[in-house]
């Protein structure tokens, strides 16, 4: 932008600041002088320039405030940053300022290089090139039909990624669109901001469910989740997307009512974005690296957020070693979900005999310690581990008793089943789920005396491990 | 006219020719890689009996977990070590 002045004085100053407080009364000692202010229209008065857009800031790359400058012809021609009578006095050609400050006081950062505000402007001043092949469609082919065609559809119509909607799509970063995310498996292939964003575009999200599908790449490609096992397993997984923290109110996720159902829009798009980056990025294809026998629909989308509010406990991403306040997106490669139906218990033991009646079952009643899995317990049984005083810990102990059994009827062979744990088991006794394969969250409707359980895919260090990623 | 933007990694898959084929068994080296599923060792012990019989040698490898890919310190030795190699399944 011009600046607002072609010859003078201007002073760019914020409320926020106590050096800016500092020099008020020298403000007044300079005649002609503009005030622009970063973040009050207001201050110190109304005689300002309203620089809350921070244009002018950015066009002068103010660093510090206060900033004098001594513009002519339209250039600035000499500043002084902070306060420094010297330099003031040289740039103002006025003497005597401020005669009770000190001779000098550090200024305050300028709001442009706030972290975001800078990134937000960064980008707004230096349009990006967006890289990806532009696919042109004939005039009378329909964008749905074409895009099917081009295999980029999990089978679900999509959102046709148009310049204007990946550019709309990117304003819910500050991410710099080239930057490189990940390299997503299955294909090793760079998987950048851009093409995440074109594809949370095609899956219907918002601009601001972006940050969150972004965390949920990143934690998709690490080592410690492993998607290209998941991709190619001939299980059911895929990746469940589990979301806490101020993120959840702020876009709108449901952790209530049909919480791990349809309905909701954050929910339903974000999951799928993710599936949709590992299949057009990754090269996960059903049939071609996806190997699943069966698969599951929540290979199309899985995300839901945990209603922290409501629970007697602490959040998964607390758990999981980040704080309330912070947003995070927590991966968990699994299924479901399968049911946990219990109307009558009113006691925690009895609850808990009947979360592990069902627990047993995860992949198989002979099978242990290869699958992990998550215990989504809804209010109405919350309430009854809440009234009881039973912590998380608590009820994890209670299950991890219930559901160690003696090796030998898991073995191979025992019950008539060929299918169990190896012979060398037999000895002792087993534990159904490895030590820190056992995990809660809390959600769902206010009605309804069922839970749910997400049965995991190989879990721990030989195949996927729970990740979770801070959404920034 | 609509434009759209790609979503694909955009990957240029670089053509590469399949290594030459044996022209025999007998005197080569050939690994036997096992994904470490349930019962691929009897699969591979068949394979085993059936290669040594017509005069190749066999060394045996696994991956550490059928859940991952093979580790690249593993393929780098059964490059090294050998002619050609069979991976297998089993469940």
């Amino acid at each position: 932008m011009p600046l607002p002045l072609t010859d003078g004085l201007l002073v760019v100053i914020k409320r926020d600041c106590d050096t800016c407080h500092l020099v008020l009364g020298v403000l007044d000692q300079i005649p002609g002088l503009m005030i622009a202010s970063q973040d009050d229209p207001g201050f110190p008065h109304d005689d300002v320039f309203d620089d809350t857009g921070l244009e002018l800031s950015w066009e002068l790359q103010t660093d510090t405030t206060p900033t004098l400058y001594r513009v002519a012809d339209g250039a600035v021609v000499a500043s002084a940053a902070g306060w420094h009578r010297q330099r003031w006095e040289e740039v103002s050609r006025v003497t005597g300022l401020g005669p009770d400050l000190p001779a000098s006081r550090p200024g305050c950062g300028s709001m442009i290089f706030d972290p975001d505000t800078h990134e937000r402007l960064l980008r707004q001043h230096s349009p990006v090139t967006l890289r990806s092949r532009r696919v042109e469609l004939g005039s009378s082919e329909d964008p749905y039909e074409a895009m099917a065609a081009r295999g980029w559809s999990d089978g679900l119509p999509l959102v046709p990624p148009t310049e204007g909607r990946v550019e709309w799509m990117l304003s819910g970063t500050n991410r710099h669109p080239n930057a490189v995310v990940c390299v997503m498996p299955p294909d090793l292939t760079e998987c950048t901001v851009e093409k995440v964003a074109v594809n949370a575009v095609m899956a219907g999200c918002l601009p601001e469910y972006l940050p969150v599908v972004l965390s949920a790449v990143e934690a998709a490609a690490s080592d410690s989740f492993n998607i290209h096992g998941l991709a190619a397993t001939t299980y059911f997984s895929g990746p469940i997307v589990i979301v806490n923290g101020p993120v959840r109110s702020q876009i709108g996720m449901n952790s209530g009512v049909n919480a791990l159902g349809p309905g909701n829009r954050a929910n339903a798009t974000i999951g799928r974005a993710l599936n949709l980056v590992v299949r057009n990025v990754g090269g996960s294809i059903p049939g071609g690296i996806d190997r699943a026998n069966l698969g599951s629909p929540g290979k199309l989308t899985f995300c839901f957020a945990e209603d922290e509010e409501g629970s007697p406990w602490e959040p998964l991403s607390v758990e999981r070693g980040f704080g309330r306040d912070e947003s995070t997106v927590t991966l968990f490669a699994g299924h479901g979900p399968t049911e946990i139906w219990d109307q009558l218990s009113r006691t925690p033991e009895s609850l808990a005999a009947s979360f592990a009646g069902q627990l047993e079952r995860v992949s198989h009643p002979k099978l242990a310690l290869l699958f992990d899995a998550i215990v989504v317990v809804s209010p109405e049984h919350a309430r009854v581990f809440r009234e009881s005083g039973w912590d998380k810990q608590r009820l994890r102990t209670e299950l991890m008793r219930l559901l160690t059994r003696p090796g030998a009827e898991m073995v191979r062979g025992a019950g008539g089943i060929s299918e169990g744990l190896p012979q060398s088991m037999a000895g002792g006794d087993v534990a159904k789920f490895r030590p820190d394969g056992l995990w809660f969250v809390h959600a769902g409707g206010s009605a309804g005396l069922f839970s749910a359980i997400l049965p995991g895919w190989v879990n721990g260090d030989i195949g996927s491990m729970m990740t979770t990623a801070v959404i920034r | 006219m609509t434009i759209l933007l790609d979503p694909t990694g955009e990957r240029q898959p670089t053509d590469r020719p399949l290594t030459s084929r044996l022209d025999k068994i007998e005197g080569v080296t050939i690994g036997l890689l096992d994904i470490s599923k349930p019962r691929g060792d009897l699969f591979l012990d068949q394979i085993q009996a059936h290669l040594e019989a017509r005069g190749a040698t066999v060394r045996r490898y696994a991956k550490p977990t059928f859940a991952k890919p093979a580790p690249v310190d593993l393929r780098a030795r059964i490059a090294e070590e050998c002619g050609a190699v069979i991976e297998a399944l089993a469940d």
